[in-house]
């Protein structure tokens, strides 16, 4: 194997949780909701996660699990920002405080235990290809379905009705309200798909990327996916190419420290973090015409009977 | 059946006075069963956790050293969520604090440097501290980039950083390669309150912030102008506020604060520069804060309450083996109960029974 396309399995590799956890995160957004316990929900997804795996065997099992964790933990963001109208900020960073510590608790026994990363997909033929080959045919199932997901988020935004009424209550929540959208309710489920997002990204870690947990894992990629739901734009196709560039950046510090480059390791580790902070500026600063966030975004609502 | 919020006409000063407390009331009957489940005695539990630290004077002590930096950041971030600015960087802030302060001291380690060096220590501190904050503040102020997203990414910056230098150039020569700096010279270290006792200069110094907050929120213009600006925008812009300004002010303030809670912690109860120099103070903060809910006294009361669960959770995990991540989670669990009791200030909560439909339609 060619060390470019190593390089080019890693990056797509470390990219797929980023994907995976903006895309959820994109459509909370998207119906008004700022979930900033992204990096929380994922904590947890990776913990519950190998936890599953780690007890049947089954990568689909961890899988699930992770998602039901990101889930759950994302009902009680709900509870409180929807139903106590509770600030989004607030709530948030509660989410992550309370899932570092739940992670270490249920990750705990987990810790120094290995399992089976996920299987890679064999098609004899296409996936020999060389180059191009395992790139496109050799990945493990979790690269293929958040290229699905970004699609289907895709087609339900901007070619589904219900996608239209999920934009309408982000955009403006009393006028979709005075209309008879279920404004609550329709925040309830973006939330809930926000959560399982980040728990299924967060499970991808052990599952996947790592075979094994160690507390702290996610290293701050749920807040990288934040930070990339601004960099799209809110669209779930610049997303994809936010993730892989974030991934790119990752993996070629990663290979730099490895190189011996003259910098310290520290240094190129920040890269990723810096480059986000960058990011972020530069996408905020070109975006002063004509914005796409989300009217309403992190406001409260509450319906006047 | 369903809830139904409305709006209270008047802020009910009872409520906001409880509510804190009913916060703390409902974590600990969570907690209680969370300890059951995970197989230990509640009640015990909960005497390890809350009772057994007031009991001895060291823990007592302990329970102001943990305290000291809680409070003084937690001022700082509260002057910044009243102003609606989402500081949750403090944690580098502390970090980068701690960082500018110590290059002090070692380089001035092992000279015969005057009484001078400590005082100057501090003030680099809070300078180092000052600045860092200042990166998201004027990111968001010139370019509209996220604080609370660039505050937060500079928080694994600063722990790289720092973590750069006790490996590398600020490595003790002599300390067996271990990553830390040289242990502080007498001359760089925050003196302590009692003979052969933990408690040190920083507590007074976190007291006179804690006065300084209740003085500038209290009795100033520019308290004023942080309360309306957070409060009501619109009205901050018709009083002719400059919010831009504000931001960078209370960013500037809170990360001062941070970073001098940071040289404190590393110059008095560490003793140098080293990787793991704080527990997520800086996080923990944002809880202190809004337990406190952002008035100065409330901070020193909730600082102090937080200290005791660092304290009570070191000893639960020695005498009854309960985990350190229990204490996360009881501050995150705190966080929430505190945040839902705020709301109870601000609503009135009703259950309906009837169906939503008819009272929509009578709207």
């Amino acid at each position: 194997m060619g060390l470019l396309e190593a390089i080019s399995l890693a990056v797509l590799a470390a990219s797929t949780p980023l994907l995976i956890a903006a895309t959820g995160e994109l459509v909370a957004e998207r119906a008004g909701v700022l979930n900033l316990g992204v990096e929380g929900m994922m904590i947890v997804g990776a913990a519950c996660g190998f936890g599953g795996a780690w007890l049947t065997g089954s990568t689909m099992i961890g899988a699930l699990c992770g998602i039901a964790a990101g889930t759950l933990l994302s009902l009680i963001f709900a509870m409180m920002t929807l139903g106590l109208a509770v600030n989004q900020v607030a709530t948030g960073l509660a989410l992550t405080i309370l899932g570092v510590g739940l992670s270490g608790l249920i990750g705990a026994r987990f810790v120094g235990e290995r399992i089976a990363t996920a299987p890679h997909l064999h098609i004899p033929g296409l996936t020999d290809i060389p180059l191009v080959g395992r790139i496109l045919f050799g990945e493990d199932a979790f690269v293929y379905f958040s290229l699905a997901l970004v699609v289907g988020v895709w087609w339900f935004l901007y070619r589904t009705r219900a996608g239209l009424v999920l934009r309408a209550v982000g955009d403006n929540h009393a006028s979709a309200h005075a209309l008879g959208h279920p404004v609550l309710r329709i925040r309830l489920f973006a939330v809930m798909f926000g959560g399982a997002c980040a728990g299924l990204a967060g499970a991808y870690l052990p599952l996947a990327y790592t075979p094994f947990f160690i507390p702290g894992m996610t290293a701050g990629r749920g807040w990288i996916a934040l930070a990339l739901v601004v960099f799209a734009s809110w669209r779930p196709v610049r997303l994809v190419i936010g993730a892989y560039l974030f991934g790119a950046v990752t993996i070629l510090q990663l290979h730099a420290q490895g190189w011996g480059v003259g910098i310290p390791s520290q240094f190129m580790s920040a890269l990723p973090y810096l480059a986000t902070i960058i990011v972020l500026v530069l996408i905020s600063r070109a975006r002063t015409g004509g914005s796409t966030t989300p009217a309403a975004l992190g406001t409260v609502f509450v319906p006047d009977r | 059946m369903h809830l139904v919020l409305e709006r209270r006409t008047e802020q009910s000063r009872t409520i906001a006075l409880v509510s804190p407390l009913i916060a703390i009331g409902l974590t600990l009957v969570t907690m209680s069963i969370l300890v059951a489940i995970l197989g230990t005695n509640p009640i015990s539990a909960l005497g390890v956790y809350f009772i057994d630290p007031l009991t001895d004077g060291y823990s007592l002590q302990e329970i102001a050293v943990k305290a000291t930096p809680l409070v003084m950041i937690a001022i700082g971030l509260s002057l910044c969520y009243l102003a609606n600015a989402w500081n949750i960087g403090a944690e580098g802030q502390f970090l980068i604090g701690a960082v500018a302060g110590s290059w002090l001291a070692v380089k001035t380690h092992g000279t015969d440097a005057g009484p001078w060096v400590l005082p100057a220590m501090l003030l680099l501190g809070a300078a180092g501290g000052a600045l860092y904050s200042l990166i998201p503040a004027i990111c968001k102020v010139r370019f509209a980039a996220s604080e609370i997203l660039t505050s937060l990414m500079l928080v694994y910056v600063a722990d790289l950083v720092l973590d750069y230098l006790v490996r590398g150039p600020w490595r003790d020569p002599a300390g067996f390669n271990f990553p830390t700096t040289a242990a502080f010279d007498p001359v760089a270290t925050v003196p302590v309150l009692i003979e052969a006792g933990r408690l040190h200069l920083g507590a007074v110094i976190a007291l006179v912030v804690v006065a300084a907050g209740m003085v500038l929120l209290g009795k100033t213009i520019k308290g004023f102008e942080i309360r309306v600006v957070g409060a009501a925008p619109r009205a901050a812009r018709f009083g002719g506020f400059n919010s831009n300004q504000l931001v960078l002010l209370t960013f500037a303030i809170s990360g001062a604060l941070a970073g001098l809670a940071g040289i404190i912690e590393v110059a008095g109860p560490v003793g140098n520069l080293r990787p793991g120099i704080s527990p997520g103070y800086g996080f923990t903060a944002i809880i202190v804060a809004f337990l406190g809910r952002l008035n100065p006294v409330g901070i020193l009361i909730a600082g102090l309450f937080l200290a005791l669960t660092f304290i009570g959770g070191e000893q639960a995990q020695i005498a009854m083996k309960i985990p350190l991540d229990v204490t996360k989670v009881f501050q995150g669990i705190l966080l929430f109960y505190v945040l839902a009791c705020d709301s109870l200030i601000l609503y009135r909560f009703r259950l309906i029974f009837a169906s939503p439909k008819v009272s929509r339609g009578a709207a």
